[in-house]
């Protein structure tokens, strides 16, 4: 395997049916390979997000992220785009889950496909992918640091999020967990909540925590944290590797 | 943290956006997170906006607690100083 790649946009069917954009990533070459879906974070469809994107491709999946804030801001700036969408309460669930699952079929259907697909999300990303891996027949999940798969919303949240805690017991595929100690959502007690209720379950997972706030993936923002995301990039690679072979 | 916390206020004045063209200005949206620009973890962001012209229509500022809290201040001493008859 090089380490030749294609990155481009596309047009994919999302949630009920509505068309909207993705960024998809592809090594070069014919041989068959497992998809990823990466879900960006709030704040937005960026360009660190399309950059994991490439690497995942240079890692030799074929990866894509669906722009999540397509339907309130075509064409917009990834910063105005968040921001459109937050004040409108962010993205609902059952819309997320339906551009994960159509952006896991557009993977699926590539000729290089070999049928297996996994999900990524960071931050608000990393709640939507264990969201994502309770509902769909997906083969591998990775939440980096997602706030209120565990733990409890303020009430007054304007943005519908509530936890994950009740679709647990339904999820479909093993799950690695990357989280930092210094974080407060999710807070290592959340962390521990979600291991509980994941053991109980007789659920697959495998967790990791860092000595390092949220955020430490982010490159491209002060809480980047060089030896967590080094370490984590590693386990990520492991761990799709073992879930995503043919 | 992703607080996710968003406190939005319709307002009415204007402000020099994109292209550096002025325009009507309908709403706000202030929240505690993570920044797109500015060197810190978290900031106090505002958006000031009219969802109407579109997404790009949006004046945004990302400040430190402190300076948040500064700029609070502030604008409290200046409608203050102001006559009453005139900012009521």
């Amino acid at each position: 395997m090089g380490d030749s790649l294609h990155a481009t946009t596309v047009s994919i069917s999302g949630d009920g049916g509505d068309e909207i954009e993705a960024y998809l990533a592809r090594p070069d070459g014919d041989e068959r390979r497992g998809g990823i879906v990466v879900i960006h974070h709030l704040p937005g469809y960026d360009r660190a997000t399309k950059e994991i994107v490439r690497r995942f491709a240079e890692l030799g999946y074929d990866a894509i992220c669906p722009n999540l804030f397509f339907r309130e801001a075509p064409g917009a700036a990834p910063d105005d785009a968040a921001a459109a969408a937050r004040a409108l309460g962010g993205v609902p669930d059952d819309r997320l889950v339906g551009d994960v699952a159509g952006a896991a079929a557009h993977l699926r259907a590539l000729p290089s496909s070999n049928g297996k697909v996994g999900v990524i999300g960071y931050c608000s990303g990393g709640r939507q992918s264990v969201l994502a891996a309770c509902r769909l027949d997906l083969d591998a999940a990775v939440d980096c640091y997602g706030a209120y798969v565990t733990g409890t919303p303020p009430e007054d949240f304007p943005i519908k999020v509530s936890n994950l805690v009740d679709q647990l017991p339904g999820l479909r595929c093993p799950l690695l967990g990357l989280f930092g100690n210094d974080d407060a959502r999710p807070s290592p007690a959340h962390v521990d909540e979600l291991e509980k209720i994941l053991t109980a379950n007789g659920k697959t997972y495998e967790f990791h925590r860092y000595d390092a706030g949220h955020g430490f993936f982010a490159v491209d923002r002060p809480s980047y944290r060089v030896a967590a995301a080094n370490d984590g990039w590693e386990r990520i690679a492991d761990f799709f590797a073992t879930y995503l072979a043919a | 943290m992703c607080s996710y916390a968003t406190v939005q206020i319709p307002l009415t004045g204007s402000a020099k956006g994109p292209n550096g063209a002025w325009f009507a200005v309908t709403d706000a949206a202030v929240y505690f997170d993570h920044p797109v620009h500015a060197m810190a973890e978290h900031t106090l962001n505002i958006d000031v906006r009219a969802p109407a012209r579109g997404p790009s229509a949006r004046v945004a500022l990302e400040l430190t607690a402190d300076a948040a809290r500064a700029l609070v201040a502030a604008v409290q001493q200046a409608l203050d100083a102001a006559p009453a008859t005139l900012s009521a």
